[in-house]
């Protein structure tokens, strides 16, 4: 199985998520820069975490125009799978790949911290490794990660189950909903703010985050 | 076909949390500036923009607000003015 992992300018968890999922889950990666137009039979796209074009104007606003990111919408309009991470959150909702929008968190702080997530969904593509209800612990790391939509979207994700990822005691950064990470209605791509990439390893305090490239190794590797 | 420069607002919809918007409403009132109420946060921007009349440089605009400059979800604009540049 492949996973296309693309390059941004200011991506900087590319080469953890290329780590992840080459050494720890002993599976292909690529990356695929911005500018190009191939995504090289990926089978999985991995929009990677980072800060894409400094965050300029709103954070993914302008990766999301980026060259490779017409064929990621075109492979996610056929289907195919697109996880994204932290910044790749932020670029597929405004890539309209899913509802809603990150704002800047309610505290003003950057937040860098291993945070406590519940597993809401366990059926997607994405998540059914873990046991619905599931604790996890993964660290976030931004300054804009408070999930928003209007009354009406939230009440439609929660119903739908769209609602993937909660976390567990406060937001840490004012979700509205406490919503850590949500899934499209055709359930092929998620976006999540904690980093999956970077609790795949106990001397980094957590395996946690290798039950999200798992669940997509047992799903669309098979 | 002449130039235009546009000047606009974008600013967070009314309603929404503007974590911004309140830190500088607390910060002015600590300096003692107690008639300010609410306070918003947002951005001003300014395009120079070549079109045949200032209305159609506005209508740029505003397609360039719907595209890209604000987000649909979560911000509102206003054109400012348009300026022969």
């Amino acid at each position: 199985m492949k996973f296309g992992i693309v390059v941004f300018p200011g991506s900087n968890c590319d080469h953890d998520t290329y780590r992840a999922v080459v050494d720890v889950l002993g599976e292909k990666a690529v990356y695929l820069w911005h500018k190009d137009h191939d995504l090289a039979d990926s089978d999985v796209i991995i929009l990677p975490g980072g800060f894409s074009y400094g965050d300029y104007l709103r954070a993914g606003a302008i990766a999301r125009f980026s060259p490779i990111m017409t064929e990621v919408i075109a492979h996610a309009r056929r289907g195919g799978p697109v996880l994204g991470i932290c910044n790749g959150f932020q670029i597929a909702c405004e890539a309209g790949l899913l509802p809603g929008a990150l704002l800047r968190n309610a505290s003003l702080q950057f937040v860098s911290a291993p945070v406590r997530l519940r597993v809401v969904n366990a059926s997607t593509l994405f998540t059914s490794a873990f046991e619905a209800g599931q604790e996890l612990v993964m660290p976030v790391a931004h300054g804009d990660g408070r999930y928003t939509a209007d009354a009406a979207t939230l009440d439609e994700l929660e119903d739908r189950g769209q609602v993937v990822l909660t976390y567990v005691g406060s937001a840490p950064n004012g979700a509205m909903r406490d919503i850590a990470g949500i899934i499209n209605e055709g359930g092929n791509v998620m976006g999540l703010m904690p980093h999956p990439e970077r609790a795949i390893d106990t001397a980094l305090g957590s395996t946690d985050g290798l039950g999200i490239f798992e669940s997509m190794l047992a799903r669309v590797g098979a | 076909m002449s130039r235009f420069k546009v000047s606009l607002h974008i600013v967070p919809r009314r309603g929404l949390l503007d974590p911004q918007g309140k830190a500088v409403a607390d910060a002015l009132h600590t300096l003692g500036f107690k008639s300010v109420g609410d306070v918003h946060v947002g951005r001003h921007l300014i395009l120079d923009v070549d079109a045949r009349t200032a209305g159609d440089a506005e209508k740029d605009v505003r397609a360039m607000c719907q595209r890209l400059l604000a987000n649909p979800v979560t911000e509102d604009f206003e054109i400012a003015g348009v300026t022969a540049a």
